[in-house]
């Protein structure tokens, strides 16, 4: 199977190289239509993403031109990108994929967004008919293996930023995060991010206090919360269950006293401080206080770190079932190749066999029905041991990686049709004939090519 | 042949055991799911020793101390599960199989039960007994949260990720468990004790408070009120919990001694 890829990613090229071969959604539908009716290209999708940008193929005979479709659609002079291209071909491409959907290759290995960005090109291809046939089977095939490297490893489970980590601590303390208060003191960029994360995972409200109130007030405004004055900060600091501190305060502004002032207040319910100011706004004695737990900067970039090295070596099994899948996958087309050859051998030997009979009768005149039966099992035991052969051939073939070449070898040995591109939802040991579908699609081929 | 089976429960509880010192250690999803099944077995082959010595000695039922270790540990088991089916955890497990399969072990190596005042009126004895083992189960589990809350906490503030810290629930999910447990256990362990005065009242005419049983049963429960009064009132958790339900903890543990010791002198 002739798969080809093509493209840049954030390894091999810099963002500059990048955005120039950005496709934007908008125009992804035409851009798919047009890879697809490329010169030799049977099937196209294209993903682009801020981290890469890629085109994938089918192609009739192996060597589409996909740098040429590059440098027209985008009207570049190839020596522009040729430098921070990579190419894969057959099982490299299959590889490649799967790697990419199951977020092996992406900047972050175990982000989950890349596998949603892979989806929606998919649906973006398949409406525009760019994408029908083995490529559809390769795609759909693609995102079972990133589920199942989802499951079966912890490549995407532990928290890789400040925010997540956040949420995940916070998630172990109070378990849902439902109904819980978020408190922010001091208004900068990292907490409003970590506010936005605890309020995306079900946290409930947010306060805001800042030592300038209008600043408060336009957060607060943004995450529909309400603004409290810095001067009222101790009096109601008790009605958060996580309070994030930014503030640019030269010393500690939450000391022992107050926590335990906030505990006796809470009836000891729990509290979550998230401190990332430098210098730090939480007193380290607050920590000693049971029910308080504070974690600064440092100690949430240790917990990054370590998830980030843990993450590496559950991409290492996550490699080991790709390559598996890689190999299974293979099998399968191939298979999938042999079948409707031999469907179409079978179907090409019986009509020679119905016209043989047809003449013999014609010259043998009217046969009494013990006849008919002897003619007919000895013509059809004559074509049985014909076939034997060649399609146990074609089974074996269809285990091993010379599928190809058998088919190639038979269908031009008894000089069958070639194949039509089959859908992938029909079922293979249809007849080619009842194969349907396909004139429509030759159509909108047509049209795509005008 | 109820021995038999209690002995099949043990080695069922032994893989819960098994289970609670690896889940000290590391990730055992498996074993945490064969133990579970394994506690179900352990748990049926329980119901069937204590039914079949029903049905052999009715006389003797729940009064003998191996049985009631052996009712005792079923119930623990059964406030276990409870718990497995609400939060969808075997963390307390870890505290409680092997407790579980030290009583399981008791009753099933220990000597044959025997007889305790024949005089009482049987039906509100085995009320008794089952209120006040029901209460006791209530307590070993919430003693139980209590050190998971304590190990949960104490990782959290040592800020190392990762470990235990990632299998237990969280804290205050340990600490729900924990209340719930005893919220649940209160009244039981409260009916179960003012009938086993009323059976005392009926049997030796009147109290005498100062009996050790008596004393020290009212101890505990004194201890499980304050118990509930602290959370209620201030909050209480985690290392003062932990403190308080050990105390109850051993108050019951005392009072179960002082019992089987009581009974020895009075058969």
């Amino acid at each position: 199977m002739n798969f080809q890829l093509i493209g840049v990613n954030h390894n091999t090229a810099p963002v500059e190289v990048r955005e120039k071969l950005a496709v934007p959604e908008s125009r992804l539908p035409e851009a798919m239509k047009r890879l697809a009716a490329h010169p030799g290209v049977e099937e196209g999708v294209i993903f682009s993403t801020c981290n890469r940008v890629e085109l994938l193929t089918r192609t009739t005979n192996g060597s589409a031109d996909l740098r040429s479709f590059l440098g027209d659609y985008f009207q570049m002079d190839s020596t522009e990108f040729a430098p921070h291209l990579y190419e894969h071909a057959g099982r490299d491409a299959i590889r490649h994929l799967f790697r990419v959907a199951s977020s092996l290759d992406s900047m972050i290995v175990g982000e989950p967004q890349i596998l949603g960005q892979v989806k929606d090109a998919y649906a973006t291809a398949r409406a525009v008919g760019a994408v029908h046939s083995h490529l559809d089977l390769l795609l759909t095939r693609a995102f079972a293996v990133a589920k199942r490297v989802r499951t079966e490893t912890a490549v995407g489970s532990s928290a890789v930023s400040v925010a997540s980590v956040a949420v995940e601590l916070a998630k172990k303390i109070f378990g849902s995060l439902q109904g819980k208060q978020v408190y922010l003191v001091g208004a900068g960029k990292m907490s409003e991010l970590a506010a936005r994360h605890l309020l995306a995972h079900g946290a409930a409200s947010i306060f805001v206090a800042n030592r300038t109130h209008e600043r408060a007030a336009q957060l607060a405004a943004k995450f529909d919360g309400q603004a409290i004055r810095f001067e009222q900060l101790y009096e109601t600091c008790d009605r958060a269950d996580i309070v994030i501190t930014s503030t640019g305060a030269p010393h500690a502004i939450f000391r022992r006293e107050h926590g335990e002032l906030f505990l006796s207040r809470r009836k000891n319910r729990p509290m979550f401080f998230i401190d990332i100011a430098v210098p730090r706004d939480v007193d380290a004695e607050m920590n000693k206080l049971d029910g308080i737990f504070v974690y600064d900067i440092d100690d949430l970039q240790q917990a990054v770190s370590v998830h980030v090295a843990s993450r590496k070596q559950e991409a290492d099994r996550a490699e080991a079932i790709i390559n598996l899948e890689v190999e299974r996958f293979q099998a399968r087309l191939q298979a999938r190749d042999v079948v409707p050859t031999i469907v179409s051998l079978q179907d090409h030997l019986e009509t020679i066999r119905q016209a043989e009979i047809d003449r013999a009768r014609g010259r043998l005149g009217a046969l009494s029905a013990d006849q008919e039966l002897a003619l007919d099992s000895l013509t059809r035991g004559i074509v049985n041991k014909i076939m034997h052969t060649p399609i146990s051939t074609l089974k074996t073939a269809a285990r091993e990686s010379e599928a190809t070449t058998v088919v190639d070898v038979v269908r031009r040995l008894f000089n069958l049709q070639s194949k039509s591109a089959a859908s992938p939802n029909a079922d293979v040991l249809h007849t080619p004939t009842n194969r349907a579908g396909d004139p429509k699609r030759e159509a909108t081929k047509k049209e795509d090519k005008a | 042949m109820p021995i038999l089976w209690l002995r099949v429960a043990l080695v069922c509880y032994g893989v819960g055991l098994l289970y609670a010192l690896v889940a000290l250690t590391r990730a055992t999803d498996l074993l945490a799911r064969i133990a579970l099944h394994a506690a179900y077995l352990g748990m049926i082959f329980q119901i069937v020793s204590l039914a079949e010595s029903a049905i052999a000695t009715p006389q003797m039922t729940l009064l003998g101390v191996h049985n009631l270790e052996a009712l005792l540990a079923l119930l623990i088991m059964t406030a276990f599960m409870i718990v497995y089916a609400i939060y969808r955890t075997t963390s307390p497990g870890i505290v409680v199989f092997p407790l579980v399969f030290l009583l399981t072990f008791l009753a099933a190596t220990g000597a044959q039960p025997f007889l305790f005042s024949p005089a009482a009126n049987r039906g509100w004895l085995v009320v008794h007994i089952t209120f006040i083992l029901a209460g006791y189960a209530a307590i070993v589990l919430s003693f139980g949260a209590s050190l998971l809350y304590l190990i949960q906490e104490r990782s959290l503030k040592s800020k190392r990720l990762g470990g235990l810290l990632s299998r237990l629930p969280a804290l205050e999910v340990i600490d729900e468990i924990g209340l719930r447990s005893l919220l649940l256990g209160f009244p039981f362990m409260t009916v179960g004790l003012i009938v086993g005065m009323a059976l005392a009242q009926q049997t030796f005419g009147v109290i005498n408070f100062f009996d050790p049983k008596i004393f020290l049963s009212l101890l505990m429960w004194a201890v499980y009120m304050v118990l509930l009064y602290t959370r209620w009132s201030s909050g209480w958790r985690g290392r003062r919990a932990a403190y308080l339900a050990s105390g109850a903890f051993a108050a019951a543990v005392i009072a179960w001694a002082a019992n089987t010791i009581h009974r020895f002198g009075a058969s």
